[in-house]
C-alpha cells in the first residue's frame, strides 16, 4: 500500500511541476491544483498508513492518528480558495493583458515586437 | 481575565474587518474611516498595554478554547511576538489613516481588507504552532493579494499573478515541510517540537532535517531571500504606495519565522541539528544583500528604489539571524523595528512626491519642481539620513549596533565590507534620486502644479513614522534594554518551553 501511495504522490508532484513550468496561465493553474492534491495526500500519510484502526474513542489501545485529518481538512478548505482566487485573476490578465502568458505583456507592446 | 489580552491583537482586527464590511459602515465613507480609524487606533493601544504587561512578567501563553498545549493551539505573548504585534499595528494604523486622504476610493473594500492583513500579521507574529502559523500566513496573503489589486491598472494584473502563483507554490512547499515534520516527531506545537528534536535517532534525523531545511524555502520566498526575492521590486512597486507601506512588515513576516524556527526548534538545544541552517541562511543573506545593492543602484524610479532597499533590509537581517547569537539578534530586532518603518515611510513619500511631479511621477528623471519643496525635502532628508545609517538618526545607532555585535565573530571578516559597501551604495543611489526628484527642473514645464498640496492627513501619517526615527534615538537606553532583553529571553529556550507547555511551573 505504502508503495503505491507514494508513487501517487511522486506522480502528482511531477506532473504538477511539469504543468507549472509552462508559459500559459491555465496548466499553471491546473498544475497548482494537481500540486495541492499530492500536498493533501501527503500531509494525511504523515499519521502513518494503518488500515482497520479506530478512531480516538474510549481506552483503546490502537487508534488513527486524527491530526493530520485535521490538517488535511484545512489545507484543502484554504487550498481550494487560494485556487478560485487564481482562477479570477488569470481570467482577468487574460481580459487585461490580451494573452494568457503568465510573464503576459501588454497587447500593445506584443504588437510592436511584431 | 488578563491572559485574553494575548488573543486580542487578532481578534480586534477581525471583528474590525467584519464591521466595516456591514452597514452602516460598508455603504457610507465617512463613517467607514471614522470607524477604521479609530479602531486601528485601539489595537495599537492593546498592543502596546500587552507589550507593557508582557516586558514585566513572563511570557503570557494563551490556550484557545483552554485547550492546553500541545494539544491545542496556543498564541505566545513573549517580548518578541508583542513588540513585532505592536509595529504591525501601528504601521497598520498609520496606513488606513493615510488612505483616508483618498486611496482608500479607488477601489472596493480597501478597509476592511487591511485590518484583515493586520489579523494575519499579529496572528503569525503571535502563534505558537507551526501549523496555525500556515494558516494566518494565508489569511495575510489572501488579504495582500487583494490589496495588491485595488486600484490596479494592467501592469498590476501581471505582477499580481506572478505574487499569486509563486505564493501558492511557497503554500504547498510549507504544506509538505510540516508533513515531515509531523511524521517524523507528531507534533506541530513550537515548544513541543524544540523539546522533541534533540531526541530524534537514526533516520528520522535526516528527514527532520529535510523538513526544516524545506521550511528555509518557504520562510525565503516570503522574506524574498535570495534567489527568491525576484518578485518582490515588481509586486511593490506596481502597488499602491500605501499598499507598499503595508507590505513593509509583511517581508519581516518571513524573517521572523526564520528566527523563532531556526533559534528555538533548531537552535542551540537541537543535538544534532543544532544550527543546521545557518550556513544557507549566511550565504544567501550575503548575496541578498549584493543583489539588493545592485538593485537600489539599477532602479529607475524611486519606489522600485526602495523596494530594492527592502531587499537589502531583509539580507541583513536573515545574516543577523544566521550569526545565532543573542546580541546579533539583539542588534537584529533594532534594525528591524527602524527598517520597517523607515520603508513604509519612503513609499509614501514616493507617493507624495509623485502626485506632485505630474507626468514623471516618481522616475529619477528631469521633470517638474514639486509644489511644497520644503515639506517634502525635509522629510525626504530625514528618511535618506535614517535608511543610510548617518547619525543623527536610527539608522546610524542600527549600523553601529549590527557592526559592533559582529565584530567579535570570525564572519566580520566577510560582512563588514559587503554590509558597507552596499551601504555606501545605498548613499549613492539615494542622493542621486534625492537630485533628480528635488533639484533636476530641465523639463520643458517645469514649474510646480498648483494646487496639488499634500492632504493634511497624508502628512500626519509620513510625519508619524518619520518622528519614529528620532525617538527610537533619543529613547535609544531603554529600547537597547528591552532588545537585550527580548533577545535573552528568545534564546532562553528551556524556559520559553516550560513556560508554553507547563504554565511555568
Amino acid at each position: 500500500m505504502e508503495v503505491l501511495y507514494a508513487s501517487c504522490v511522486g506522480v502528482l508532484v511531477a506532473c504538477g511541476i511539469y504543468l507549472i513550468l509552462r508559459a500559459r496561465t491555465f496548466p499553471v493553474v491546473l498544475g497548482l491544483t494537481m500540486l495541492s492534491y499530492a500536498v493533501n495526500l501527503f500531509l494525511f500519510s504523515s499519521g502513518r498508513l494503518t488500515i482497520n484502526k479506530a478512531a480516538v474513542l474510549g481506552s483503546g489501545s490502537e487508534y488513527a492518528d486524527p491530526l493530520p485529518q485535521a490538517l488535511v481538512l484545512t489545507a484543502i478548505v484554504i487550498g481550494f480558495a487560494m485556487t478560485a482566487f487564481v482562477v479570477i485573476l488569470s481570467i482577468r490578465g487574460r481580459a487585461d493583458l490580451g494573452n494568457d502568458h503568465v510573464d503576459g505583456h501588454l497587447v500593445k507592446s506584443s504588437k510592436e515586437q511584431k | 481575565m488578563i491572559q485574553h489580552l494575548a488573543s486580542l491583537p487578532i481578534l480586534i482586527p477581525m471583528l474590525t474587518g467584519v464591521i466595516l464590511l456591514m452597514p452602516p459602515c460598508g455603504k457610507n465613507l465617512y463613517i467607514r474611516r471614522v470607524m477604521s480609524v479609530i479602531m486601528a487606533v485601539i489595537t495599537v493601544l492593546i498592543s502596546a498595554g500587552l507589550l507593557v504587561y508582557v516586558n514585566d512578567t513572563t511570557p503570557l501563553v494563551y490556550a484557545i478554547g483552554d485547550w492546553s498545549a500541545p494539544f491545542g493551539i496556543v498564541l505566545v505573548a513573549d517580548r518578541l511576538a508583542t513588540l513585532l504585534v505592536l509595529l504591525t499595528s501601528l504601521l497598520g494604523a498609520v496606513v488606513v489613516l493615510y488612505s483616508c486622504a483618498g486611496d482608500d476610493k479607488k477601489g472596493s473594500f480597501f478597509h476592511p481588507l487591511v485590518h484583515f492583513l493586520i489579523l494575519g500579521v499579529n496572528g503569525a507574529f503571535l502563534t505558537g504552532d507551526v501549523f496555525n502559523l500556515f494558516v494566518f500566513f494565508e489569511v495575510l496573503l489572501i488579504a495582500s493579494y487583494s490589496l495588491l489589486m485595488h486600484a490596479g491598472d494592467k501592469h498590476n494584473t501581471r505582477a499580481a499573478l506572478q505574487y499569486v502563483i509563486l505564493n501558492l507554490i511557497g503554500s504547498s512547499v510549507f504544506l509538505i515541510a510540516l508533513g515531515v515534520l509531523y511524521g517524523v516527531l507528531g507534533t506541530l506545537n513550537i515548544a513541543d517540537l524544540a523539546q522533541k528534536v534533540p531526541l530524534l535517532t537514526g533516520d528520522d534525523v535526516y528527514l527532520a532535517k529535510i523538513g526544516g531545511l524545506l521550511l528555509i524555502v518557504v520562510f525565503a520566498l516570503k522574506g524574498a531571500l535570495l534567489p527568491l526575492h525576484l518578485w518582490l521590486p515588481n509586486t511593490y512597486a506596481s502597488a499602491l504606495p500605501v499598499v507598499a507601506a503595508l507590505f513593509a512588515i509583511m517581508t519581516k513576516v518571513g524573517v521572523y519565522a526564520m528566527l523563532r524556527v531556526y533559534t528555538v526548534i533548531f537552535g542551540d538545544n537541537a543535538g544534532e541539528l543544532a544550527h543546521m541552517a545557518q550556513p544557507w541562511l549566511w550565504g544567501l543573506a550575503l548575496a541578498t544583500i549584493v543583489m539588493g545593492a545592485i538593485g537600489v543602484l539599477a532602479s529607475q524610479d524611486f519606489r522600485k528604489l526602495v523596494a530594492n532597499l527592502v531587499i537589502v533590509s531583509v539580507g541583513t537581517l536573515v545574516a543577523l539571524v544566521a550569526l545565532q547569537n543573542v546580541a546579533a539578534t539583539a542588534a537584529l530586532l533594532y534594525y528591524l523595528v527602524h527598517s520597517t518603518i523607515v520603508c513604509a515611510a519612503l513609499f509614501l513619500l514616493a507617493d507624495l512626491v509623485a502626485l506632485q511631479r505630474g507626468k514623471v511621477a516618481d522616475r529619477l528623471v528631469a521633470g517638474r519642481a514639486v509644489a511644497q519643496p520644503f515639506l517634502l525635502g525635509i522629510s525626504f532628508v530625514i528618511a535618506a539620513l535614517t535608511v543610510v545609517g548617518m547619525p543623527p538618526l536610527s539608522g546610524f545607532v542600527g549600523k553601529i549596533w549590527i557592526l559592533k555585535s559582529t565584530l567579535d565573530s570570525e564572519k566580520a571578516m566577510l560582512f563588514w565590507p559587503i554590509y558597507l559597501l552596499a551601504s555606501l551604495a545605498v548613499l549613492v543611489a539615494i542622493s542621486r534620486a534625492g537630485t533628480s526628484l528635488f533639484w533636476d527642473h530641465k523639463h520643458k514645464d517645469s514649474d510646480a502644479i498648483k494646487g496639488v498640496n499634500a492632504h493634511p492627513l497624508k502628512v500626519i501619517a509620513l510625519m508619524t513614522l518619520l518622528i519614529c526615527s528620532p525617538l527610537m534615538v533619543i529613547f535609544a537606553g531603554p529600547v537597547s534594554e528591552f532588545m537585550l532583553a527580548t533577545s535573552e529571553q528568545l534564546f532562553d529556550i528551556n524556559s520559553g518551553i516550560n513556560d508554553v507547555l507547563h504554565g511555568g511551573q
